[in-house]
This record gives C-alpha cells, structure tokens and sequence, in this order.
C-alpha cells in the first residue's frame, strides 16, 4: 500500500503494509533512525513522535491511521523553538547517559511544553512518567525541561554544568 | 564468556594496577601520522597481561592512540565500549589533561575491536578507571614532553625553560610560540621518554580533570543521529528474527517453516540446530524479511514443536521450597568459621533470628539485543552493541568454524548494558543467520525476547542467626546462604565471599552454604554479588542495632572498628575509608537531627562494592496504604583522589542509586514451568520518573588511586531504603522486590 507522508515538513512516499507501526516506516523505510525501539507496546515511550501535534507512541500507531497529519521526529524537533530549547537545555544539564531513551523524552517534553509553558512538577510527571530512562536521569530530565521552560539563554552550545 | 572472563567482571582484584611498578607499566611508540603529524602509541604489558587473564599467554598489547594534526586538532581514540558510563569522554580527559591541550581541540572516535593494538576492550566491573587513571595521564604526559623537546630544539633552546599551555609550546624569555601540530612531525622522529619518569602535572593545576566535561556524543544523541548497534545499516541488509524456546535449553523438533517462507516479505525461514550452551548460540527458529515488521508479524504465524527438557520441571516455587527445607540442615560447604558461633549463641543475651530472600531479576537494557551480520565467504563482519566485543568474537568465530582473524567486530555505542552485553548470545545467532540467508542480516530481539532470554541475577535465600550481648555488641552471627550450583561450584554470580562486612569484625562468625541445579542462564548484573547481598547483609545489621536500642548509623560505625585494611575484594576492604562516607553521610543527611513526621523515616547502609566506598540514607514516608514515597536521598562515595568527571559522576552514581531503588520497589523475574512468566516492562518495570527521588551526591576524597562508579552506588540503596520503612513502619523488609500489602496501617 502507498502512504505519502509528511515527516519533519518533508514528503515521503512509502510502500508498506497497511499495519505496519509509523515506528518501522520511519526507521526502516525513511531511514530516520532517530525515533528509538524500546518495547513494541506502548510502554516505555521510547519511539514517541508527534503526530498532527500530539506525542504518540508511534510503535503503536500503524501507517494506515497517519493520513494527513504531519509528522516530527527527534530529527526534526530542533527546527521549533520548543524543541531548540529543549535539545539546549539537555546539552545544559548533561542528561544524557547512555541516551538511548532522550529521543522519546524529549519529544514527549516538547509536546508538554507545546500545551504547558510553565509546568509544574506534577505536569511533569503526568506528562513523562510513561518514558522510561533506565539509566535513571529523570532528576536531571526534569531540571532540563524547567530550563527549558524558563527559555534562559544559555548559549549556542550550552552552558556547561557545574561539576557535583 | 569465559570463567575468566567473569572473574574479571566479578572480581577487580586481577587488576590490581596501583601494586605495579610505575616504570613498568607502560611504553610509548611514537611515529609519523597518515596524514602529518604526531602518532603515539601507548604500551601497557602488565596490565594487558593482567586483563587477558594469567594463562592467555597473549603478546596483545594495550594502546591508545592519540593523533596530533597540523591544524593542532588532537583525536583520542577511545578503545572501551561506550553503554552509559561516559567512557568514551573520561578517558581522553586523562590523556589530554598530561598533553595540556584544551578540551575544544580534541576529537574522539570510537576504536574497532582490535586487541593487538588496544588490548583487552570491555565495559565492566567499573574497572576503566583503575585501569587507565595511571597509563592514560603518562601517555598525555610523555607526548608533551616531546613536543616540547622538538619546539626546543627548533629554537636552540633548553626543554627545560619551554612551557606549554592549550596545545601550544611557549618560550617565555623570547616570547617564542608554537602550536603542537606545528611541531608534531618532528616529535614524532624524537626518542620517546621512559613512562615511568614522565613528569605528572600537580594537581592542583589540573584544567580537565576534575572538571566537568559533558558526554562527547550527547550533542547527537539530542537530535537523534544514528549511533546504536539498532541503527546500522549494511547495503542490501535483511531483518532477521529468531525465536528460541521459551524453556531455557529447549529444542526444536518441528515447526512449520515452509508455511512461513509464502508470507509477504519473507525471504528464508529455518531450524537452527543450535548447541547446548546457554551462552551461546541455542535452538530455535530464524526468519529473515525484507523488513523487521514483516519478519515480526511471520513470526506469529509459526508454530513449533518443542523439547523442553529437563529444566521444564524447574519454578520460583520450587527453588523456594527447595531452600526452605536446607533450612535447618547444616550446610553443604562452610565458608568461613571464625571463634565457636554455637557457644556464642548459647551464652548470648539476645538471639535474632532472620530469613532473607531476593528474586532473580532482569538487566532490561532499554535497546533490546540486537546485531547486524555480514558473512562473506570465510569473513564475518559484525556491528555489536557489546560491552565485551572479544569475547563476543571468539564465540562467533568458534560458532561459525571460523579463525578468530576473519571476525571483524566494530563497536556501536549501547543503549544501555548493565552487564547483559558481557554475553554475546546474540553475536552469535546475527553471524549464523547471515550465513545461511547468504546476505547481511541485522537481527533484532523483541522486548519479550530480551526479558525472557537473559542471564538473570541470581535469586537467593540466607537464613541467619545472631547474638547480642548484654551491652548489644555483637557477639555471634550464623549464615547459612542457599544459592544455585552443582557439584560445589556456583552458578554464574551466585556466588559470596567470605570476606564480607562484618566478617572479621565478629569473634564468633560462620557463614556456609548450600546449592541446588539451575537451569535458568544466570549472569552479572550491574555490581554483581553486591547488588542483592548488601540487601541482605546491611539490613540485618540495622535490625541487630534495633535489637541492640543502638543507633544504627553509630552501631555500624563501633562494628568497623580501628581503621585498618582487611581481606576483602579487590585490593581489600579499608574500614577507615568505610567510616569516613558513614560519618560524612551522617553530616549531610542531617541523621538523627530532624523530626520526622509519622509512618516517615530514614535508614542508612553502606557498602564496598567494586573498589568504591558508598554510605547512603534514605528518607522515605509509607502511606497508611502501604504506598511508599522516597522523599530524598543522600549518597556519600569514596572512589579515591579524584573524581574525573564530576557532571558524569553525579550523574552516574544519581542513577546507580535509583537503579537500586528500582530494583527494591519493583523487580522480580518468576520462573514457571522452566520459562520466564514477565514478558515486557508492564510486569517487570524499571524505575520510572515519579518514584525517582532526588539523589544529593557527595564525594569525599581519600589518598587512593581514583576508581570507577559503574557499580559501587547501587547496592546501598537497597538496605538504606528498606532500613527506613523499618524506621518508618517498624515493620522489616526481608524478602524483595518490596510487598506494600505488609505495610499498610
């Protein structure tokens, strides 16, 4: 079946079966490797893109249910303001650990931020508590999307963090 | 992975790098580079000797390449696994600091696994630190020392009046200035300095070392470039599945390959044969697809016949019922017997008497296991997300038929390890199945796959006893631990050492043990041993100290005694160095000075894991439902002069405490019927973000050679969370992962 999508403000026409999660097409047949396989059902969060706007777990949404909706992927969140910040205050406050996790936490941040400007501690819970990081840097997650939120300059590469 | 190999991982005592001589250690080779400039390469014998393990006899050597271009830019490769740690950034942090370059001129590239040139290459055991603190600082050192000599020698000046600062050598007194890359190709014609009297920065000069340095590679990781093993692509590539059976050395006897091969996209379905041993590769059924999701969906048409042999009949229950009735048998094999612990208990004041248990648990790595394979002819090239690559090898090439030269293994940054990726299990399967499709193949593992194909932490039961006399000192403690093994030997990390705190400390002390068959493919997780025996050890302390109506932090600080060091893992337990955290955990937790609300405490324990000291206390509040809620952490680490990396090291010893935690509150693998009943993070969750609690780190530095922080933060959390729902609840945890139904008001 043919799909034209819309991926990052770009068109692609795929070839795939109707089934096929927006996951696979995007990673095996875009080549957008970004957008990460974690649990195939919906529970880790780590394959989250926005579809029409909305965070979804795209390992659970199949190609057929895309239709019109522009797609973003953790390629190209950074060209929005949100997701500039957001990749910035990452950068900021070193996150990362082994970062297989941090596409899928920072699309699911850019769409809370997207509705929240100013979350707060439980909206941030409530926004991110389905991505999970196994290495465990949610404390600093949570510094870099109040970061983020607060829409500091800190830089073109970030500011480094002060060390423990 | 050999027993080797997981001595190595289990235990750093082989590598123990501070005794070696320092003019030893290492030597230096020096030559043009490819493209101009300086090319270094840095020999270690002994510790390659060390690392390959006493009998390899292996000539390997360990090298790290630094490359100085003209345009000054300086590349490090980095020759160890990346899986979280921050390696691939700490290392050349050490290298650079010696060669006094700024951080913005250095490039780092990920070394292939190539153990001629850079010796052993592996991620565990948090051993990277101790290993390279000492090799890595000489080399940067003695690369500026020949830098300086041909800047020197071009101004017909002394070495010793020359500077160096950010890549550049300086004559002050003629206000002569070259960069490095300026001069790299004639140091590279120069002889090259003895390691071992290379001069060493003082540190307090340091500008990178202690210094925070964010990951190298986070600039990608935050806009998604592909950088995992799940991300490589090979022209032409295949997408491969392989279904092995749900009983753990089960075999194939029919499935229904043929139907498979007519589905869309199927390319080849097949039987492997397999072997026998976990660890390699097994039986089972492969499907390869023009794509994963097509791979994936035939593979809910296959059905197949299993043998399930005999470890069908094994279950969670059974080994418990097992273990309870060791109970009351004297133990198989004693470990340590120290004074008369039966005529201790006879005279003492208070007996306590405590069962302990902990479950298997999963690693759970967040990038399932994965490998993309390429056989051509009698050459395999491979791209692994591993964190033990030769190994890894060895076993593809012995799978194949192949010599270990035609196995090309690169590196792939890992989304996670946790010590799964010491197995090479699926190096294995990826290599076999490219062979018989006749095309790359990358071969991923669904998340049910992962979870109920690992090498589990072992579960295990400790049935202990103790005496207290009339003052609450601690006169007697009895330990019968039942584990998993046959014929004497343990399974894979089921072991315990007899060393452990407060053995030594206790006049009358005896621990032995007992062992049933395993079935079930057990491995190290993430500080090994340690993770479920601080569990066990440190809670039992604190409820002696209850017992006692001792303050538990102070009843642990009056056990450890006079500073001194004992017998223990690694280079051997220093009871000083374990006080200092505890008092320095004391000081910033505010222990014993706040009140705390009701059903609301805190606990404390501490552990020596991997050469690193941890004393930690948790704050945490049970609802009248049972539902605990940590309200903050404080950890205290002692992992010697210096903490390299301090944004990394928070970060890393941040996470080990909530892995830890994670762990406690959640986790459990059930074995039922010889299979794996959890299948994804449904049932089998790691931490996630509203139980992650805020972790305020501490370090404390001691005069010991710097060590790593892969491993030691974890095990303390445990017991110090479980010592507060004591402190909360009074009711004691002995038995993970925590049951809340026993809490509630």
């Amino acid at each position: 079946m043919h799909y034209a999508l819309t991926i990052n403000g770009k068109q692609y026409g795929v070839d795939v079966d109707d089934d096929t999660p927006l996951l696979w097409v995007l990673r095996d047949t875009v080549k957008l490797k970004g957008t990460k396989f974690g649990c195939g059902a919906g529970l880790c969060g780590a394959c989250t893109v926005h579809v029409g706007g909305q965070a979804v777990r795209a390992c659970q949404t199949a190609v057929s249910d895309v239709g019109n909706n522009a797609v973003t992927t953790i390629e190209g969140i950074g060209d929005t303001a949100i997701g500039a910040r957001l990749q910035k205050a990452w950068l900021a406050v070193d996150v990362v650990q082994c970062g297989y996790c941090q596409a899928g936490q920072i699309m699911s941040a850019a769409a809370l931020l997207a509705q929240n400007k100013a979350p707060s501690d439980a909206d941030i819970d409530a926004a991110m508590d389905g991505n999970i990081c196994r290495c465990a840097t949610y404390s600093r997650i949570r510094q870099a999307i109040k970061q983020a939120a607060s829409g500091a300059d800190f830089g073109a590469n970030g500011q480094q963090r002060k060390g423990a | 992975m050999t027993l080797q190999d997981q001595s190595l991982v289990d235990n750093p005592s082989l590598l123990n790098v501070a005794k070696l001589p320092a003019s030893r250690r290492a030597f230096l080779k020096a030559g043009a580079a490819a493209g101009g400039g300086l090319l270094l390469t840095l020999t270690v014998p002994q510790l390659v000797k060390a690392a390959a393990g006493a009998d390899s006899g292996s000539a390997s050597t360990l090298n790290a390449y630094v490359t100085i271009a003209p345009d000054n830019t300086v590349t490090i490769m980095s020759k160890n696994p990346e899986i979280g740690q921050g390696i691939k950034t700490m290392l050349p942090m050490l290298i650079a600091e010696e060669l006094d370059v700024a951080w913005s001129q250095v490039r780092i590239d990920q070394a292939p696994l190539d153990p001629v040139k850079y010796g052993r290459q592996f991620a565990g055991g948090s051993q990277a630190t101790p290993l390279n603190w000492d090799p890595c600082r000489r080399a940067g050192a003695a690369a500026r020392q020949m830098l300086v000599a041909a800047a020197a020698a071009q101004w017909n000046v002394p070495a010793s009046e020359c500077t160096t600062s950010e890549g550049r050598v300086l004559h002050q007194s003629s206000g002569r200035l070259v960069t490095y890359g300026a001069v790299a190709e004639k140091a590279a014609a120069l002889p090259v300095p003895n390691l071992g009297k290379v001069e060493l920065k003082d540190p307090k000069k340091y500008a990178i070392i202690g210094h925070s340095v964010p990951g190298y590679d986070s600039p990608k990781v935050v806009k998604g470039e592909p950088l995992f093993g799940i991300d490589h692509e090979v022209p032409g590539m295949l997408y491969a599945v392989f279904q092995k059976c749900p009983v753990f050395g089960g075999k194939v006897v029919t499935a229904n390959v043929n139907d498979l091969k007519k589905l869309p996209g199927v390319r080849d379905a097949f039987v492997v044969e397999g072997g026998s041993d976990l660890h390699g590769l097994m039986p089972g059924v492969a499907i390869v697809a023009d794509s994963w999701w097509r791979a994936s969906k035939a593979r809910e048409k296959l059905q197949v016949t299993w043998d399930e042999g005999a470890t069908a009949a094994q279950s969670s229950e059974g080994f418990a019922r097992q273990a309870a009735a060791f109970r009351d048998q004297p133990p198989q094999n004693s470990l340590r017997n120290d004074g008369d612990v039966a005529a201790a208990l006879s005279q003492a004041a208070q007996v306590v008497e405590a069962d302990y248990h902990y479950p298997f648990i999963a690693h759970a790595p967040l990038e399932p296991m994965n490998c993309t394979a390429h056989v051509e002819g009698n050459k395999v090239t491979l791209w692994a997300p591993t964190q033990n690559p030769g190994p890894g090898r060895t076993l593809v090439a012995k799978t194949l038929g192949l010599d270990e030269s035609k196995v090309i293994v690169n590196m792939t940054r890992c989304g996670g390890g946790f010590g799964r990726r010491l197995d090479s299990d699926f190096m294995a399967e990826a290599a076999w199945i490219s062979k018989v499709a006749g095309a790359p193949v990358k071969l991923v593992w669904n998340r049910t796959d992962d979870m109920q194909h690992d090498f589990y932490r072992p579960a295990g039961w400790h049935f202990f006893k103790a005496g207290l006399d009339g003052d609450g000192k601690l006169m007697a403690w009895q330990q019968h631990f039942i584990s998993f093994g046959k014929n004497g030997n343990y399974a894979r990390s089921a072991n315990m050492e007899s060393t452990i705190f407060p053995a030594g400390r206790v006049p009358n002390l005896s621990m032995g043990v007992s062992l049933m068959p395993l079935g079930v493919p057990t491995g190290p997780l993430r500080a090994p041993g340690s993770n479920a025996l601080a569990f066990v050890f440190q809670s039992f302390i604190d409820e002696l100290a209850h017992k006692a109506g001792k303050d538990p932090l102070q009843f642990q600080i009056d056990l450890l005694g006079k500073d001194e060091l004992l017998p223990g893992r690694g280079v051997g337990f220093h009871t000083g160095r374990a006080r200092g955290v505890m008092e320095k955990v004391r000081e910033v937790s505010g222990w014993g000075q706040r009140t705390l609300p009701a059903r609301t405490g805190m606990g404390v324990a501490f552990y020596y894991s991997h050469l690193g000291y941890f004393a930690e206390v948790v704050e945490a509040a049970v609802g009248n439902d049972g539902q605990i809620k940590i309200n903050k952490v404080w950890a205290v680490g002692d992992v010697g002069s210096h903490v390299i990396n301090p944004t990394a090291a928070e970060n890393m010893a941040q996470g080990g405490v909530l892995d830890g935690l994670g762990e406690a509150l959640n986790q459990k693998i059930t074995i039922d019927k010889g299979r794996v009943v959890e299948a994804n993070f449904d049932s089998f969750q790691p931490l996630r973000l509203t139980q992650a609690a805020p972790v305020e780190v501490h370090f404390v530095t001691t005069d010991n050679p710097p060590t790593g922080l892969g491993e030691p933060p974890l095990p303390p959390a445990i017991p110090a969370l479980c010592n507060a729902i004591f402190a909360a609840t009074g009711k004691r945890i002995r038995s993970l992962p925590i049951d809340t139904a026993l809490l509630k008001a």
